[in-house]
């Protein structure tokens, strides 16, 4: 098992904020990684980092062992990412079957026939197969991102980044991404990079947790090491303070 | 006064040259079709720039715009067809026409496209991005088709703006319909039937003119009934 990502020495600034300091993160093929802390914590700015969306002030970023750049940036997510967003970011001027056809057709270079084929299948993974013809606009919150993830699917990706893919949504509605997640996570050998506020889904699914604050990783390890016995103060504060909710 | 205006000599005389008055009209037509097809291309182009977000190009954008829109279109036309015509390289009246109609509207439909594409959410920006489209996939198949609805109205507007601005290509002796008609009014044989002339000048261009803002109106209102459909599809 190679390592799928890894961040060496990442910063990012944003004029005076500074973001990401000294990051360095691997994450192994197939993995299920969670990444966790507070807002602010440079969380989204780690992941944002793996696909160039945030392009790092310093540091590198390696993507199966290539060297990610701006030049090969398209080249090696067409050809290892997707990304699952907060806010979804469907394109709601196509249906639901075009959203998941655009890519596999423009990008991928297969047929529309293959590419209807490829985006019922992943449908059917998300449970919403009856939904094809809708725009996103017709959908509710939770449904839109079981679509945005179908999305992701169809690029059939070997890296799947999730941008807190729930904090956006109801409460009633962050089971039903979370059971997709959870079945993708068992049953798909794709490397899932998840950052979430969802300590539930964390223990499920992660095989090691990762806990930032203030642009630094502060721990890490398997879910009942991190959750459980954490070594550091700021993690059981942290901890203690969700789980009370 | 006005009475005399609308007699019936004056009438049969229009008629007589009613081959006049087509010409004029074929003539702004096609002037007007070059400028929108060259202005258009600029909009978007220029539009395109001022959004990518590299500073030297969205500087010459800037420069395009600002120049363009603060001076005035007469003295563009008088600057391109004079200027170039002394200097040797004169390119005709109706390629003047094209080009330099074409500059000016371009201008304001760069600042159209500007707007359109700015009033698109960061995240579909990003969306197409992280799924391997490159900068002009993003634009085509993601950005510029939500901007339609957005674009519609303003863009129909210059471009009715444009079709009335070929009047300036008179000022170079332009063989446009408002040239045509003010030679045709004031001219040796032809004089004197100013009310039906210009009456029927007018008639041209509203045919011209009216058809596209009430179409764009219908292509405007059919994409917002199709954005409240499939919302109001929502179970």
């Amino acid at each position: 098992m190679g390592v799928m990502i890894r961040l060496s020495r990442v910063n990012k600034v944003f004029g005076d904020l500074h973001v990401l300091k000294d990051v360095n993160l691997e994450v192994n093929e197939g993995e299920k990684l969670v990444i966790i802390g507070p807002s602010g914590s440079g969380k989204s700015t780690t992941v944002r980092c793996m696909n160039f969306l945030e392009v790092p002030t310093s540091g590198k970023v390696f993507i199966n062992g290539e060297e990610l750049t701006l030049k090969n940036r398209l080249h090696i997510i067409r050809t290892y990412m997707s990304m699952v967003f907060q806010s979804f970011n469907l394109y709601p001027h196509l249906t639901v079957l075009r959203n998941l056809t655009l890519a596999p057709v423009k990008i991928h270079h297969k047929t529309e026939a293959e590419a209807e084929e490829l985006a019922r299948k992943y449908l059917r993974v998300v449970g919403l197969e009856s939904k094809a013809a809708s725009y996103p606009a017709a959908l509710s919150g939770g449904q839109q991102q079981r679509i945005a993830i179908a999305r992701a699917l169809c690029q059939e990706s070997k890296i799947m980044l999730f941008d807190e893919p729930t904090s956006a949504l109801d409460p009633e509605t962050i089971q039903e991404v979370l059971d997709v997640m959870v079945k993708l996570a068992k049953e798909s050998n794709i490397t899932m990079v998840v950052v979430t506020h969802e300590m539930g889904f964390a223990r499920k699914v992660a095989d090691r947790v990762v806990f930032m604050e203030d642009g630094r990783i502060i721990e890490e390890g398997t879910p009942e090491q991190l959750f459980d016995h954490p070594k550091s103060e700021r993690v059981k504060q942290f901890l203690g303070k969700i789980l009370q909710h | 006064m006005l009475g005399n205006m609308f007699e019936g000599f004056a009438w049969d005389l229009v008629w007589q040259f009613r081959a006049t008055f087509l010409l004029g009209f074929l003539h702004t037509l096609e002037t007007s079709v070059l400028a929108i097809l060259l202005g258009l291309s600029l909009g978007l182009t220029f539009g395109l720039m001022s959004t990518c977000g590299k500073k030297w190009l969205v500087g010459i954008a800037r420069v395009y715009v600002e120049f363009i829109q603060n001076t005035p279109l007469l003295l563009q036309v008088c600057f391109l067809y004079y200027a170039l015509s002394f200097s040797g390289h004169g390119i005709g009246i109706l390629a003047t026409g094209i080009v330099s109609i074409g500059v000016y509207h371009g201008a304001y439909m760069a600042e159209v496209f500007r707007a359109g594409i700015g009033s698109i959410p960061k995240g579909q920006f990003e969306s197409a991005e992280s799924q391997g489209f490159g900068y002009f996939g993003v634009m085509r198949y993601v950005i510029l088709p939500q901007c339609t609805k957005i674009i519609l109205p303003p863009m129909a507007n210059q471009i009715v703006n444009l079709i009335k601005n070929t009047s300036v290509l008179y000022i170079i002796g332009g063989s446009d319909l408002i040239s045509l008609t003010y030679s045709f009014v004031t001219g040796v044989n032809t004089g004197g039937a100013y009310g039906p002339a210009y009456l029927i000048c007018g008639l041209l261009f509203f045919g011209m003119c009216y058809p596209l803002s009430t179409l764009a109106g219908i292509w405007e209102r059919n994409l917002k009934k199709r954005d409240q459909l499939s919302g109001a599809l929502k179970e």
